[in-house]
């Protein structure tokens, strides 16, 4: 496939390989923010090749690792006591609630329904006028133009049995929040390459200077990680913070224009609870008044944020970076992802079930 | 999540009661239906970077190749062709 297949040629990742090695004289702690990059250090072990010197950790950037779990049970409770069409990514499902997943409610009969795409939702809500439609709408940057899409089409359609449950996260101050934990030991930043096709590289600035990091806008294949890595390696040897951007093939600086206009219009930057790390002010998005008929929690009612059930699952330090899966007591014990105790465990994406998967690679 | 894969578009048509232009795109050779709102300039013959249903950006054929002369100017590359 072209431009998938070029960047997984392993003569060129040893070549950066073969650059980073080097280069490097001094122990860094680089941190990828995008669970989608998680994923592919791990699965290309890539993580087994670098030096000794470089330490990885994971960011919080898998959105159905960071989802509240209040939310998990809204959506549970919208499918199986108010009877809509629950539509949901399908890592989602996954996702244990405080009584039980989306899974455990489509098995008791509730309608839930794995999508690929948000704008399918539409279609159903189409199809099935006399019933409620609800897109459980989880993500970053890069799935917000897609959700807020769907509310367009939902509208000029005149639709009015179709809204959304809100999840969207931000990666700026979730970067910021990081940085603000006073054990954080991050040195430098990958940052998400297809969050920065949406917003463009105009975000990362200001926190290149203010924390003095470096921060390298990165793509998803074992190239670009390596290149990714070895330009963050050389700011740092060098003392230099600046944001650089490797995957200018598809990240142009000033980012979708047309997507943040769909954005802007849809939505507005709110508060956000991120699951086990807690309350990051103005670190995602809510629908904006004029939409209210399309948020399913206005329509539904709000339930009462229930206490999170933790369990000992301690995803908000490794979503912090500060502990890595295996120094969970729980980690392929008590936690497998067949039986998931928390969020990391479940998604492909989550740090703790990218490792379980790979591990055998890793080791 | 933030998955987004490039593809080759193949054609392009007006769906939803002619009021979205929506492409077919082929990932080597599976072919998927995506919006093209958020990418107006698209055309046939373009790859674009396809996510939950969207194209969000054309991949640029020139910065592409800049990850390997990147390398052949470090020569790096030359180094493991001998
Ligand atoms: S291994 Fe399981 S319990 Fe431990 S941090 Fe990961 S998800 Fe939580």
């Amino acid at each position: 496939m072209k431009y998938v297949t070029e960047y997984r040629d392993a003569d060129i990742v040893h070549s950066y390989l073969a650059c980073i090695k080097s280069i490097v004289t001094k122990p860094w702690t680089i941190m990828e923010v995008c669970g989608g990059q998680t994923h592919s250090l791990v699965k290309h072990g890539l993580l087994d090749i670098l030096p000794p010197e470089i330490t990885i950790v994971h960011g919080p950037g898998c959105p159905v690792c960071v989802t509240p779990q209040s939310l998990i049970n809204q959506a549970v409770s919208l499918s199986i006591d108010h009877k809509v069409i629950l539509c949901s990514f399908g890592d989602m499902l996954r996702v244990p609630g405080s009584k039980m997943s989306l899974l455990e409610a489509k098995a008791r009969g509730a309608d839930v329904r794995i999508l690929y795409s948000p704008l399918e939702a539409v279609e159903i809500a189409k199809k099935f006028p006399d019933k409620q439609v609800v897109f459980f709408a989880v993500g970053f940057e890069t799935t917000a133009p897609a959700n807020a899409l769907s509310v367009l089409h939902a509208y000029r359609a005149g639709l009015k049995n179709y809204s959304i449950l809100t999840a969207h996260v931000l990666v700026p101050p979730a970067i910021r929040a990081i940085m603000d934990d006073p054990h954080t030991r991050v040195n430098g930043f990958l940052a998400a390459g297809h969050v920065c096709t949406i917003m463009g590289n105009s975000e990362y600035y200001p926190i290149a200077e203010e924390y003095k990091i470096p921060l390298v806008v990165t793509g998803f294949e074992p190239v670009d990680l390596m290149q990714g890595l070895y330009l963050t390696i050389q700011q740092l040897e060098e003392g230099k913070f600046e944001v650089i951007n490797q995957y200018s093939r598809v990240v142009k600086e000033e980012g979708n224009p047309e997507a943040r206009a769909v954005i802007n219009k849809v939505f507005e930057v709110s508060h956000r609870n991120w699951r086990g790390i807690g309350v990051i002010p103005r670190s995602g998005y809510a629908l904006r008044e004029e939409f209210a008929l399309y948020d399913a929690e206005k329509k539904f009612g709000f339930l009462s944020q229930d206490q999170e059930n933790v369990n000992g699952c301690i995803a908000g330090s490794i979503l912090k970076g500060l502990k890595k899966p295996k120094d969970c007591p729980h980690f392929n014990k008590t936690c497998t992802p067949l039986n998931p105790l928390g969020a990391p465990m479940v998604s492909t994406e989550g740090a703790c079930a990218a490792y379980y998967h790979f591990s055998g690679i890793i080791e | 999540m933030c998955l987004a894969i490039p593809g080759k578009v193949e054609s392009i048509e007006f769906m939803y009661d002619n009021s979205v232009r929506m492409a077919k795109v082929s990932f080597g050779g599976i072919i998927k239906q995506a919006s093209l709102e958020m990418l107006p300039q698209a055309e046939v013959g373009d790859y674009v970077l396809v996510h939950v249903g969207v194209a969000i950006s054309r991949v640029d054929e020139e910065e592409a190749q800049k990850v390997f002369e990147y390398l052949r100017e470090a020569g790096e590359l030359d180094e493991l062709n001998h």
